[in-house]
């Protein structure tokens, strides 16, 4: 096997057994990234020299004997998180040339452990998107077709675990950009429960909806990650102060009588028929393991990205306020100060971006608050309570993670509901603050992948693992690798 | 939509063209949100945040912060330990 195929736990047994060296394995991916970097174009920054310094670090930790879980393993990281001394751009024009003065907590976790920083993974500008279209520095392709999109806006760390030009990456996920993008490039990606992991240097969408999580090979190498990145933190006050388990552990138990929940409002018209069989067929494998499905019902599930699209563009008009050409980032010159700010903004944020902070500023504004603002938040209320009903009867929710595959480049740029609605099966789970899973379960008949949502209870990432851990054993979906 | 007060308050400049094409897209995007008025919410909490988290206190004491140059690396204009902006006051 290639070495920059290798999952975190293979290359971890592979160094820890001497039989290839932390050198070996980051001078492999970059070999990788060298050969299909021009095709798949995942990365806004790659960091080389810097990585190979880390490796060779790593190589004489390893000769000494230290045992740490990512000693000399290659990550990626969206573009979006702090990286001390490395540009940090958000694919937006207005951080072109930003290089954050401290560290992320992720990747100082990351650091601890001793990973190896490959490069920073090309988004939607500000993570706002589907596509990895609205990137200031260019669009990545999906490693299956490159005719057509990775998802977004984790775009790019999903095709870079993907084609191999990582061993696993960080994503962050607000309406399902973590899980969208696995699905569509045919890894797994993990949204943990909101406050499992500490936001403090992910650059702020949504605060009430941003999640950091992994997108890995395998189910294991994601709860390997997540045991890494989780935790409460001070700098973070939304992070919970919960104990967090060995997500490990429970890898391999048995799901026999474990209640798995269907939605009916998860299998709509006008979905993809093959998507939906493939699901279909999942399901039955899981049952086939000894699980119990269940028809549930989430009945406001048609309301999720209405409500998102007020409090997620809300919350961003807000949080974006802070680019206005002072302290960091992009300046254009201005008669006066306001003219300054309005022409910095102009001129630094691409049209998407433009778009949402214009309708969340609408919807916080005078007059409009009490019919979208406060009106989507109580909806957001009854989303919530679906979900706590129907975890009265079941430990998990299985769904598609996609309506459909990988679409064409450019097919729904022109009409933001469209991409919008690329998001209607993972944008309630973000609502809820509930953590869920996307995992491989088929391939269409264009051999383009197909994702299956794993939606458990909240902090109780252990049953989506030993689930998703189950089927993924059970099929070698997981196990194809596109040909580029 | 009116697009020129909102875009003000945004302190964001829009050209003729953005502001034609966003008010088309915003005003399909408005009128399919709108269908959250089909459900009746009036004794409905609402929900800002899904965890039970209250403000959080801690004992006010000295503890190293960034280093000014660090905090001023990135300044698009800059003098000594300062931002430079354009002129404020008349």
């Amino acid at each position: 096997m290639e070495l920059y195929n290798l999952s975190i736990y293979e290359a971890r047994t592979a160094i820890d057994k001497d039989e290839i060296s932390p050198v070996e394995l980051t001078e492999a991916v970059f070999k990788r990234i060298e050969d299909v970097e021009q095709t798949v174009k995942a990365y806004v920054t790659l960091t080389k020299e810097h990585a190979l310094k880390q490796a060779k670090e790593a190589e004489s930790l390893a000769k000494a004997g230290v045992k740490k879980p990512l000693l000399g393993i290659p990550i990626a990281i969206k573009d979006n998180m702090c990286t001390e001394g490395i540009k940090t751009t958000c694919s937006s024009k207005i951080l072109k040339n930003f290089i954050p003065p401290y560290e992320s907590t992720v990747t100082q976790k990351l650091k601890e452990q001793g990973y190896i920083l490959i490069g920073k993974t090309n988004l939607d500008e500000f993570a706002m998107g589907s596509s990895t279209e609205n990137s200031a520095f260019g669009h990545t392709r999906n490693p299956w077709d490159i005719s057509r999109i990775p998802g977004g806006s984790s775009g790019g760390s999903a095709a870079a675990v993907s084609a191999g030009e990582c061993i696993a990456a960080l994503g962050s996920d607000t309406g399902g950009s973590i899980r969208q993008p696995a699905a569509l490039c045919g890894v797994v990606g993990l949204k943990p429960t909101y406050g499992r992991v500490s936001r403090y240097g992910l650059v702020a969408f949504a605060s009430s909806l941003d999640q950091i999580g992994p997108i890995t090979k395998n189910v294991r190498d994601s709860a390997m990650l997540l045991n890494i990145i989780s935790g409460h933190d001070m700098y973070d006050s939304t992070s919970a102060p919960i104990a967090v388990p060995d997500f490990t552990s429970v890898l391999g138990r048995d799901i026999k009588k474990m209640k798995i929940g269907v939605p009916k409002e998860y299998f709509i018209e006008g979905m993809d028929k093959e998507v939906e069989a493939s699901v279909r067929i999942a399901i039955r494998k899981i049952e086939s393991l000894g699980a119990i499905p269940v028809e549930i019902s989430l009945p406001h599930t048609g309301h999720a990205v209405a409500v998102y699209y007020i409090l997620a563009t809300s919350e961003a008009s807000s949080n974006l306020a802070r680019y206005d050409g002072v302290k960091y980032g992009f300046r254009a010159e201005g008669k006066d100060l306001l003219d300054m700010y309005m022409k910095t903004r102009a001129g630094g944020f691409g049209a998407e971006v433009k778009r949402r902070i214009i309708l969340g500023t609408y919807a916080l504004s005078s007059g409009y608050y009490e019919a979208y603002y406060k009106k989507a938040q109580q909806v957001r209320t009854l989303i919530k309570q679906d979900f706590e009903k129907a975890f009265e009867t079941v430990d998990v929710i299985v769904t598609p993670t996609s309506p459909t595959p990988a679409f064409k480049a450019g097919e729904k740029t022109e009409d933001p509901l469209q991409m919008y609605l690329s998001d209607i099966f993972t944008i309630s789970v973000n609502l809820a603050g509930v953590p869920a899973i996307s995992i491989p379960c088929g391939f269409t008949s264009n051999n383009l992948p197909i994702g299956l949502q794993i939606i458990g209870k909240h902090f109780d990432e252990e049953s989506i693992f030993k689930a998703a851990y189950a089927y993924e054993q059970a099929t070698d979906w997981h196990k194809r690798k596109p040909k580029l | 939509m009116k697009i020129d007060h909102i875009a003000m308050l945004a302190r964001l400049e829009l050209t003729n063209e953005e502001k034609e094409i966003f008010s088309k897209q915003l005003s399909s995007i408005i009128e399919y949100i709108d269908k959250l008025n089909e459900l009746d919410t009036t004794s409905i909490d609402p929900t800002a945040h899904v965890l039970p988290i209250k403000n959080i206190f801690r004992d006010d004491k000295l503890k190293p912060s960034l280093p000014k140059d660090k905090a001023l690396q990135n300044a698009p204009g800059r003098t000594d330990d300062f931002y430079r902006v354009p002129k404020i006051i008349e």
